[in-house]
């Protein structure tokens, strides 16, 4: 049955979990965060899931992995200061390829910052925030019917590719309330089992890069590490190649699928003068001032960045074409505006509106950069 | 056409209720588009609180309040702290027993707001017999005085939102306020 729901952002998040089959919540509650937390401690028994309140969010992020290797889809929800201290294990879940679900519901930052604010100080640690290379996925919802689609996605990524997929929201978009449809044919990406334990390696470099995955305590005698691992999960630390092979892989199954990954919407781009990009819950204001922008007359598309990471370079990069100008809107003082600007500098200048403090920028904010701007 | 709202008051009186039953009213019975959006400080209670809502019958960009149509005080402090954001001709109601009009009439002249006093508090205590539904009261007041939604919606807003048990009350409280 079909549902239409009036329901907060975390609220929406919570049923997507629900809905993509997640089955254990592990957390610490913090603000703006806690509604996930709250609504999945009251609908996972119902369904024969698990809550567990942890001791912290270090802690939060191990028991979703361990509990990712029993068999079971597994998420977190927190806030930066919780995301700072899960990235330790979240290096943990990419070395051992867990599918792992982590919501960051960003607020004004750094340290514990403005809990009930919103920021988007958090793009680049969702990028960076573990040692070494790895290709996060990471979804970036604007409203709360995106909050819940993203959560199954999210889900759904984890399980195809056999890896942690961060949803980076914000105070607004967490805490904000709108119309939401739960639609009962979404397609729901199970995970996929080994068939025979028979010459079965967990870590076998396979050409997709993308293994299936055993359980715990079902037949697989597997060996797990966050030390380089040879195909069968034994560590093998000394071998250059063995570490080349492994790390490259693991990279590449998301690099290679950037295609299928990769989520943007562009309007108005073609023939544009400026291109404004955003992604999350700026995109809002964003697209009311692109549209008063346009009733000037001026020549104004938008990009809306729906995957941060992987980057989508060339999808930019071809939508900026025209553009002589592009105006890029976060709510930090500058992240996500350097990796587009690698991309569109070759044809166009870029210019940031960095709104920190806690407030959406206002579409009269937006207007009078795209005045200033000017184009051409 | 797009229409905006803030409720402004402290923490625990039931402005972020009285919101969202405005805004699923709006949503999901009178099937227009809407958003709800608050702020709040760390306190659980007694802190300033805001909510706001937006509805239009177009789909919703920006959230948050551009052009203030309708500014609803339920504390003395909001009254003076966002009057201001009231635009020219909009709507203003207080509750009397919370908020003092004199402190704003040289504005509201200025800017010819039409003004409409509930006594939200009062009706809530003394004819219904429940303080904590002073909200509800408000929600009756405003269906009445701006049109915003339908009472039909609002009252299966509140049906949609009340505890179990709590139903008789929370809707006499709407139709005493209505019946402002």
């Amino acid at each position: 049955m079909t549902e239409e729901l009036f329901i907060q952002g975390n609220e929406a998040c919570a049923k997507g979990a629900l809905k993509a089959g997640c089955r254990l919540f592990a957390g610490y509650p913090i603000t703006p965060s806690t509604e996930v937390a709250e609504t999945l401690a009251k609908e996972l028994p119902k369904v024969g899931g698990s809550f567990i309140q942890m001791e912290d969010e270090i802690a939060s992020a191990g028991a979703i992995i361990g509990s990712s290797w029993g068999g079971t889809k597994s998420m977190t929800a927190t806030s930066g200061p919780g995301f700072s201290l899960m990235q330790e294990n979240i290096g943990y879940a990419f070395i051992t390829e867990t599918p792992i679900v982590i919501v960051d519901v960003q607020r004004g930052s750094p340290s514990t910052g403005q809990p009930t604010m919103a920021a988007q100080g958090d793009i680049m640690q969702a990028r960076w925030g573990s040692h070494g290379d790895y290709e996060p996925i990471v979804l970036s919802p604007s409203s709360v019917q995106e909050y819940f689609d993203f959560t199954v996605r999210a889900f759904n990524l984890a399980e195809k590719y056999r890896t942690p997929v961060f949803v980076m929201s914000d105070e607004v978009v967490g805490h904000m309330r709108e119309k939401v449809i739960i639609r009962d044919d979404l397609e729901i990406i199970p995970r996929v089992k080994p068939e025979s334990s028979e010459n079965y390696l967990p870590f076998r470099n396979v050409k997709n890069g993308t293994n299936p995955m055993p359980a715990f305590g079902q037949g697989f005698d597997i060996h797990v590490t966050g030390l380089t691992h040879d195909e069968r999960g034994y560590p093998d630390t000394d071998d250059p190649k063995t570490h080349e092979t492994l790390v490259k892989r693991i990279c590449d199954k998301i690099l290679n699928n950037k295609d299928d990954i990769c989520d943007i919407v562009a309007e108005d781009t073609e023939n544009a003068d400026i291109v404004v990009i955003s992604y999350g819950a700026p995109v809002r204001s964003m697209i009311t001032a692109v549209k008063n922008a346009q009733a000037e007359g001026k020549k104004v598309g938008y990009i809306k960045i729906n995957t941060p990471w992987p980057f989508p370079d060339e999808q930019i990069y071809e939508l900026t074409k025209s553009a002589s100008d592009v105006i890029v809107i976060e709510m930090n003082l500058g992240q996500l505006y350097y990796e587009i600007d690698r991309v569109v500098k070759c044809h166009a200048n870029t210019h940031l509106i960095d709104k920190i403090g806690g407030l959406l920028p206002t579409p009269n904010e937006i207007l009078a950069k795209i005045e200033d701007v000017g184009g051409n | 056409m797009r229409r905006e709202i803030r409720i402004g008051g402290f923490g625990g009186q039931g402005i972020l209720m009285a919101g969202v039953i405005i805004g699923k009213a709006a949503s999901l019975f009178d099937n227009n588009e809407a958003v709800q959006t608050q702020s709040y400080g760390p306190e659980a209670r007694g802190g300033a609180s805001k909510c706001e809502v937006v509805i239009s019958d177009h789909e919703i960009d920006y959230p948050k309040v551009q052009n203030l149509d309708i500014f609803v005080a339920m504390s003395n402090e909001a009254l003076i702290k966002y009057i201001g954001d009231l635009r020219d001709n909009g709507t203003l109601i207080v509750d009397p027993g919370t908020t003092d009009i004199e402190d704003v009439r040289d504005h509201i002249e200025a800017h010819n707001i039409t003004v409409f006093e509930a006594p939200a508090g009062k009706i809530a205590a003394e004819d219904i017999g429940l303080l904590i539904v002073a909200n509800i009261v408000m929600v009756g007041a405003i269906t009445k005085f701006t049109e915003i939604i339908t009472p039909d919606a609002a009252k299966e807003a509140i049906l949609d939102s009340v505890p179990p048990g709590t139903e008789d009350k929370n809707i006499a409280a709407f139709e005493a306020g209505y019946s402002l």
